[in-house]
C-alpha cells in the first residue's frame, strides 16, 4: 500500500519563481565575493575562486532543481480533505480534513507577485499541523481559498 | 501584497476587549477587588530580594566607601525599592477588579492605559491556583483562568492574589458545568494519592544530575561575588595535593553526584508533598501537590486527548513511569518551561501509572498498555547507524586536534571510541525495542524513545490530520514516519520508522475516511 501523488501540479510558472529565488540566494554571496576580490589584490585568487564555483554551482541548481521540485510538489482538494505532497530528499505527505480546518490564509511575496504566483496556508489546531501550498497560480489560489473558507464555515463544530 | 481569508470556528472570538452587553447584570456592586495585603506582599518579596543583593553590594561597596557608609547607602537603596515597590503594587491593586458575570469574565487593570479583558465563560477551560510560601502564610493564592487557546498570554486571566476561599468560589463556579450525561460510570473522587516509597525514584531522574552540575556552578559564583573563586579552586588542590588527578576527578564527581541526588529529593518532596489526583463532579480532573508552594492544577475531561505514558531511561530501569495529560489548553507560558505542569502522575511502579492512566480515560484497560505492532528490522539498522556516526564523528574530530595539537585530546578520543559504541549500540537496540504501535479502542497508541521512552495514547477522534514522511533513505529501506496532528499536547505524536504499508493501514483505520481515498494498492513486487 502507499499513498498515491495528488491530481494537481502546480503552476509551470512556479518554475521560474524557484530559480528566481535561486539565483538571488548565490547572487548574493558571489557579488560580494567579487567586489572584495577586485578591490583586494592580494587575495583575488582565492576570493574570485569560491565566487566562481558558488556562481556555476548555484546557476546549476537554480536550472536543474526547480524542475524536479516541480515533478514532485503536487496537491489536491477534494470535499473531505486536503492533501499536498512536498520535498524531494525528504518526502511529504499532508493532510487535513475539512472538518478541523481553523484558517485560509492566502500570502504573495514581492517575487511572487512578479510571477502572479500565491501562497495558501491552511491551518488546523494543530500548531503542527499547518498544510502549505506554495506556487499556485494567483487566480486558482483566490479561488481555492474562497472555495475552503466556504467548505469550512458550512461544517460544524470547534475543530479540535 | 498579502490578502488574508480568516475564519474563525465560532462566531464568539476568545477574548475581545469589549465590556459585557448583557442587559440587566452590568451593576457595579458585582466588581470586586483583589486581595489588599498584596502590599505587604510585594513589600516582603521585594525585601527579600533586596537583602539578597545588599550582601554582594555592600561587599563590593565597602571596598571602596569604607564598611560604616557603604551599609548606609545599600540601607537606604533597599528602603527606597522596598518602598516604591509596595508603592507601585497599592496603586495596581487600587486600580485592578474583576467581574464574574453571567456570560463573561471579566478584568479590568491598568494605570494610564486601562486594559479591559473580558473570557466568554463557556470558553474557559482551567482554573489553576498557586500559592508560593509567603502567600500561604497570609491565606493568599493565584488564580489563573485560561481559555486553552495557543494565541499567546492574552487567553489568560491572572488574579494575584486573591483569598483562598475565594479562589475555591471562581474555580467551582468557573469550571461547574451541568454534569449531563457522563459516559460510563466511572468513578469520583480520589484517583491517586502520594505514596511516599515513590520518593525512591527521585534519584535516578535527570533532575540528579542537572543539578550536581547546578551546584557546583553555584559554588563557583558565589566564590566569585567574594573574590574568592581562586582561594576555593586552590584550596580544592591542596585537599587533593596527595593524589592522583584521577582520583580528585573521582571523588570531586561524586560530591557533585551526591549533591545532585540530595536536590532530587528535596525537589521532589517540594513539588510532590500532598500530591492528589481527583475526579471532581462534572467531569474535572483536579491535580493538588506542593509541600511549600501549593499548586492545583484543573483539567476539563472534555480537553483530555490521551495520555502520555513517559519513561525516562533511569526510572524506567527501575520500573517506573510518569504520565502525563494530552490535553488541549493547558496555560503555555511560563508553567511550560518547569514540564510539569501537565503531569497527572509522577513517576511511580508501573502498574500504578497504568492504573492510573485507565481510571483518567474512563478505560477498563489502560491503552498504554496495549500489545504494540513492532517495526521493521529497517528501523534497527537505521538507530545503529545514526549511533554509531553520533559516536565517530566527535571521535574523528577529537583525534584530528589531537594530532594538530595536543595528545590529552587523543587519549580522550580513545576513551571516546572504547565506552561510546558500546553505550550508542545499547540505546539505538533499546529506541528499535520501544518503537511501537497500535489501536486500542477509541485511541491509537504509539511509543518510540529509548532516553526518554513515550507511550502515547492519544483519542482517534481528536486526530485532525495526518503528516507522512519518507526521506531517501527510508524510501531504500521501505520505511516511513507517520504523524498524527492533534489540537492537543505536543500537538503531533508519530509512529517512527513503521513498515509502508503497515503505517499507512494503521494511520488509515485510526481515522477512519480521512487517509483511504489517497492510498492505493499496488501488487507485491518479488
Amino acid at each position: 500500500m502507499r499513498l498515491r501523488p495528488p491530481n494537481n501540479t502546480l503552476d509551470p510558472r512556479a518554475v521560474g519563481w524557484w530559480r528566481a529565488q535561486w539565483l538571488l540566494l548565490t547572487a548574493t554571496p558571489v557579488l560580494v565575493l567579487a567586489v572584495l576580490g577586485t578591490l583586494i589584490g592580494p587575495a583575488r585568487f582565492w576570493l574570485l575562486l569560491p565566487a566562481a564555483v558558488l556562481a556555476v554551482l548555484g546557476t546549476g541548481c537554480a536550472v536543474l532543481l526547480p524542475v524536479w521540485w516541480f515533478r514532485t510538489h503536487r496537491w489536491e482538494v477534494t470535499d473531505e480533505a486536503v492533501y499536498v505532497r512536498t520535498g524531494v530528499f525528504r518526502q511529504e505527505w499532508r493532510i487535513a480534513p475539512m472538518s478541523r480546518i481553523q484558517t485560509v490564509d492566502t500570502v504573495r511575496g514581492p517575487l511572487e507577485q512578479l510571477f502572479r504566483l500565491a501562497t495558501v496556508t491552511v491551518t488546523t489546531a494543530s500548531a503542527k499541523g499547518a498544510v502549505r501550498i506554495e506556487g499556485l497560480d494567483h487566480e486558482t489560489a483566490a479561488g481555492l481559498a474562497e472555495r475552503l473558507t466556504r467548505i469550512t464555515q458550512d461544517t460544524p463544530g470547534d475543530a479540535t | 501584497m498579502s490578502s488574508e481569508a480568516a475564519l474563525s470556528p465560532s462566531p464568539d472570538a476568545g477574548d475581545d476587549r469589549s465590556p459585557a452587553q448583557e442587559p440587566g447584570t452590568a451593576t457595579t456592586a458585582d466588581w470586586r477587588r483583589l486581595d489588599r495585603r498584596t502590599v505587604l506582599l510585594s513589600a516582603l518579596l521585594t525585601a527579600g530580594v533586596a537583602a539578597g543583593a545588599a550582601v554582594p553590594t555592600t561587599l563590593g561597596l565597602s571596598g571602596r566607601l569604607g564598611l560604616g557608609p557603604a551599609i548606609a547607602w545599600v540601607l537606604a537603596g533597599s528602603v527606597l525599592l522596598i518602598g516604591s515597590a509596595a508603592a507601585g503594587d497599592h496603586v495596581r491593586w487600587r486600580r485592578t477588579r474583576y467581574r464574574i458575570g453571567a456570560d463573561r469574565v471579566e478584568l479590568h487593570t491598568g494605570l494610564f492605559l486601562v486594559k479591559k479583558r473580558s473570557l466568554a465563560r463557556e470558553r474557559i477551560r482551567s482554573v489553576d491556583v498557586t500559592a508560593h510560601p509567603l502567600q500561604r502564610v497570609l491565606g493568599l493564592v493565584t488564580v489563573r483562568i485560561g481559555t486553552g487557546e495557543h494565541s499567546g498570554n492574552d487567553s489568560t486571566l491572572e488574579l494575584d492574589p486573591v483569598t483562598r476561599p475565594e479562589s475555591e468560589r471562581l474555580r467551582r463556579e468557573l469550571l461547574a458545568r451541568a454534569a449531563t450525561g457522563t459516559p460510563g460510570t466511572h468513578r469520583e473522587g480520589e484517583l491517586a494519592a502520594l505514596d511516599p516509597r515513590w520518593i525512591r525514584y527521585a534519584p535516578v531522574s535527570f533532575v540528579a544530575p542537572a543539578l550536581g552540575g547546578a551546584a557546583a556552578g553555584a559554588v563557583m559564583q558565589v566564590s566569585d561575588w567574594f573574590g574568592a573563586q581562586g582561594q576555593v579552586i586552590e584550596w580544592v588542590g591542596d585537599r587533593f595535593r596527595d593524589t592522583s588527578l584521577l582520583t580528585m576527578i573521582v571523588i570531586l564527581a561524586l560530591a557533585a553526584v551526591l549533591a545532585g541526588v540530595v536536590g532530587a529529593l528535596g525537589l521532589w518532596v517540594e513539588m510532590w508533598w500532598n500530591y492528589r489526583l481527583e475526579r471532581e463532579p462534572g467531569g474535572t480532573l483536579r491535580i493538588r501537590r506542593g509541600l511549600l508552594t501549593s499548586r492545583s492544577v484543573s483539567i476539563e475531561e472534555r480537553r483530555l486527548r490521551g495520555v502520555d505514558l513517559v519513561e525516562p531511561l533511569g526510572i524506567r530501569t527501575f520500573g517506573a513511569a510518569r504520565v502525563d495529560a494530552i490535553t488541549t489548553g493547558l496555560a503555555k507560558d511560563d508553567e511550560e518551561q518547569h514540564g510539569d505542569h501537565n503531569t497527572l502522575l509522577p513517576a511511580a511502579p508501573r502498574p500504578v501509572a497504568d492504573a492510573v492512566a485507565a481510571d483518567v480515560l474512563r478505560e477498563t484497560t489502560s491503552p498504554t498498555g496495549a500489545p504494540l505492532t513492532g517495526h521493521p528490522l529497517a528501523a534497527r539498522g537505521r538507530r545503529l547507524r545514526r549511533a554509531l556516526w553520533a559516536v565517530a564523528v566527535p571521535v574523528l574530530v577529537l583525534a584530528l586536534l589531537g594530532v594538530l595539537l595536543t595528545p590529552v585530546l587523543l587519549w580522550i578520543a580513545l576513551g571516546c571510541a572504547v565506552v561510546g559504541p558500546a553505550a550508542g549500540v545499547f540505546l539505538a537496540r533499546d529506541a528499535y525495542r520501544g518503537l511501537g504501535h497500535a489501536i486500542s479502542g477509541d485511541y491509537l497508541v504509539v511509543r518510540s524513545g529509548s532516553v526518554r521512552r513515550s507511550t502515547a495514547a492519544l483519542e482517534r477522534a481528536g486526530v485532525i490530520g495526518w503528516t507522512v514522511r519518507q526521506t531517501y533513505f527510508q524510501r531504500r529501506a521501505g520505511v516511513l514516519s507517520v504523524t498524527a496532528t492533534t489540537a492537543a499536547g505536543a500537538g503531533a505524536y508519530t509512529a517512527y520508522d513503521t513498515d509502508m504499508s503497515e503505517g499507512l493501514r494503521f494511520a488509515s483505520e485510526a481515522v477512519p475516511g480521512l487517509l483511504e481515498p489517497f492510498l492505493e494498492r499496488v501488487p507485491p513486487t518479488g
